[in-house]
């Protein structure tokens, strides 16, 4: 089944003309027609335009464009609703934006349509990326492929979820907590996260400006590294983008990490980590010691005040980001007898109970009075936080930890409950403060149910490069990435 | 820091959100509950410490003081809840 392959498989296979771009973007239709309905991992898709797309992948193909030249020609690629493609509804999860329909393509979107992919449907998501689990979308929940009453992480739960069902190649998602890594985690595909700035937020729609990430969903380690640079460069709509060169990231899986030096952080084995976690987290540190890496005890003292710091700066980033959302230039709009009750109404009526709840803490901690005790404060211990970091890459290549606490939990669980949730992004939260690289990777399995586990590496700034050989050589030594959910 | 009360009514209006009463109640409980979570911040000595706005310390990127393409201005009105003659169509703002 053309649906489940790999980018490469898939690459392979329409270069020798076994198959056609079309048949596979076929293939994925119909598998959302046949598993969507359970999963739920799309908003709404573009059937027709994906496939005008595949079929002028296929001319090219046939009029001699090698992927050489096009290293996604012919690749079906879904993509999560925050994120600008042109001509077709951009919701961010959200009631807020009405019948939006994007002007203009994002940076990311405009290099891989470059790059040959068919660039198809809109990945469900918590409302405006704002969340843990996917239920917090206006369009209703993603269920995870591996055991449908349960969520399949957040805040790109459906562009996770799509790729471990097969309904795409490959996907995209942001990452601003973790958004990325842990649905990547508990749908048991790779998620990364690139450094801030390898990849241009033009045309992804805010919420954190100085945290968010765009990145890859993939079957395998070398599709993630094939995306990355697809997407990595500067961009001068972009003024956050770093004008670092763009290696050649399908080249550094070498396969070889002897002599690598691999740091285990002490703060990360803590109270709230499930034993089963845990146990795979373990072994996948054992298997990489057998590869030839060395292990190295760290410590990142300030991991316990990485989630205060980040629901600070993060909820404060929202509230400016989020002022754009009145009513007036786009989306929907609530009538009102001046400005102000227009604005209150329409964002009263638009937002859903999360996106008000950060708004609200934001302006707080944004507001006369409480800058210094909250905002500025919390800028000054991101600082200790990332030179935590920047310590210890002196010391080593890159870190290993869990990705999340827990496996997928059950739908409801902690929907009552914020501080619960955003305690769940305890692992990945600080990569995004320190402004580093991350990746997720299947690492296991819990027992009964059976629910993906994942495994963090996190790399030096620009250095995506080393982190991915870490993780491509760790996934082909094991099988886990090789296990499908059984729908 | 300040007290971990926090007056939902008035913070909503500065955001210009309307809510309504049970939504205020329920966000009082909640936001209580997350700031009083945050002041473990208050553990740590940060005197001496520099704030970090960003992760990449880059400043000032310049471009050429040129015109260059942009949406036509039908396209930019497209998505408007309301428009007319090119403009987007607001509630009174003077009297």
């Amino acid at each position: 089944m053309l649906n489940q392959l790999t980018i490469s498989e898939l690459t392979a296979t329409l270069a020798k003309r076994e198959f056609s771009a079309r048949e596979a973007a076929q293939a994925c239709l119909d598998q959302i027609l046949r598993m969507d309905g359970k999963i739920h991992a799309f908003i709404s898709y573009d059937a027709a335009d994906a496939l005008a797309q595949a079929d002028a992948a296929d001319k090219e193909i046939v009029s001699g464009t090698t992927h050489a030249q096009k290293p996604l020609l012919g690749v079906p690629v879904a993509v999560k609703d925050v994120l600008a493609v042109k001509n077709q509804p951009l919701n961010c999860g959200s009631k807020i934006l009405g019948d939006f329909v994007s002007p203009y393509d994002a940076t990311a979107i405009e290099k891989l349509k470059a790059a040959g992919a068919v660039v198809f449907g809109r990945c469900n998501m918590d409302e405006f990326a704002m969340g843990s689990s996917t239920e917090n979308s206006a369009f209703g929940v993603t269920r995870n492929p591996w055991d449908t009453t349960r969520i399949p992480g957040g805040s790109s739960g459906g562009s996770a979820a799509a790729v471990a069902a097969d309904e795409c190649i490959a996907s995209l998602g942001t990452d601003t907590g973790g958004s990325i890594r842990q649905p990547a985690a508990l749908c048991g595909c790779v998620g990364m996260k690139p450094t801030y700035g390898r990849i241009s937020r033009y045309g992804l729609v805010a919420f954190a400006s100085s945290l968010d990430q765009i990145g890859p969903f993939t079957k395998n380690v070398r599709d993630a590294a094939t995306l990355l640079g697809v997407m990595s460069g500067h961009d001068l709509r972009d003024s956050t983008s770093v004008p670092q060169p763009v290696p050649d990231y399908a080249r550094a899986l070498t396969g070889d990490i002897k002599g690598l030096r691999l740091g285990l952080p002490e703060e990360y084995m803590i109270g709230g980590l499930d034993p089963e976690v845990k146990a795979a987290v373990d072994a996948a540190v054992k298997q990489l010691e057998k590869l030839g890496a060395e292990i190295v005890e760290i410590s990142l003292p300030h991991t316990d005040y990485a989630v205060a710091t980040y629901y600070i700066i993060a909820t404060a980033e929202a509230s400016a980001n989020l002022a754009r959302f009145d009513g007036i230039r786009y989306g929907a709009r609530v009538d009102g007898n001046d400005p102000i009750e227009l604005y209150s109404k329409t964002r009263g009526a638009g937002f859903g109970a999360e996106v008000k709840r950060r708004i609200i803490l934001g302006t707080y901690v944004l507001s006369s009075g409480y800058y210094d005790a909250y905002y500025l404060r919390a800028q000054k211990v991101r600082t200790l936080i990332r030179n935590d970091f920047l310590k210890a890459f002196e010391k080593v290549d890159a870190i290993v930890t869990p990705t999340s606490p827990t496996a997928a939990f059950k739908l409801g669980e902690k929907s009552d409950d914020p501080l619960q949730m955003y305690l769940s992004d305890i692992f990945t939260i600080s990569c995004n403060l320190a402004g580093i690289c991350g990746v997720s990777v299947p690492c296991g399995f819990t027992q009964s149910p059976k629910l993906p586990v994942g495994l963090q590496l996190l790399g030096k700034p620009f250095g995506e490069a080393t982190m991915l050989r870490v993780a491509h050589a760790y996934e082909q030594s094991t099988p886990w990435h090789k296990e499908k959910a059984a729908l | 820091m300040a007290s971990t009360e926090i007056d939902v009514k008035y913070v909503a209006h500065l955001a210009r959100i309307a809510l309504t009463p049970g939504e205020e109640k329920k966000l009082g409980a909640q936001l209580g509950n997350i700031l009083g979570y945050i002041e473990k911040l208050r553990e740590l000595d940060v005197m001496n410490v520099e704030p970090t706005a960003h992760a990449v310390p880059l400043v000032n990127i310049m471009r050429a003081d040129e015109v260059r393409p942009s949406l036509p201005h039908e396209v930019a009105l497209r998505n408007a809840p309301r428009q007319a003659n090119g403009l987007f169509i607001v509630p009174k703002i003077v009297e």
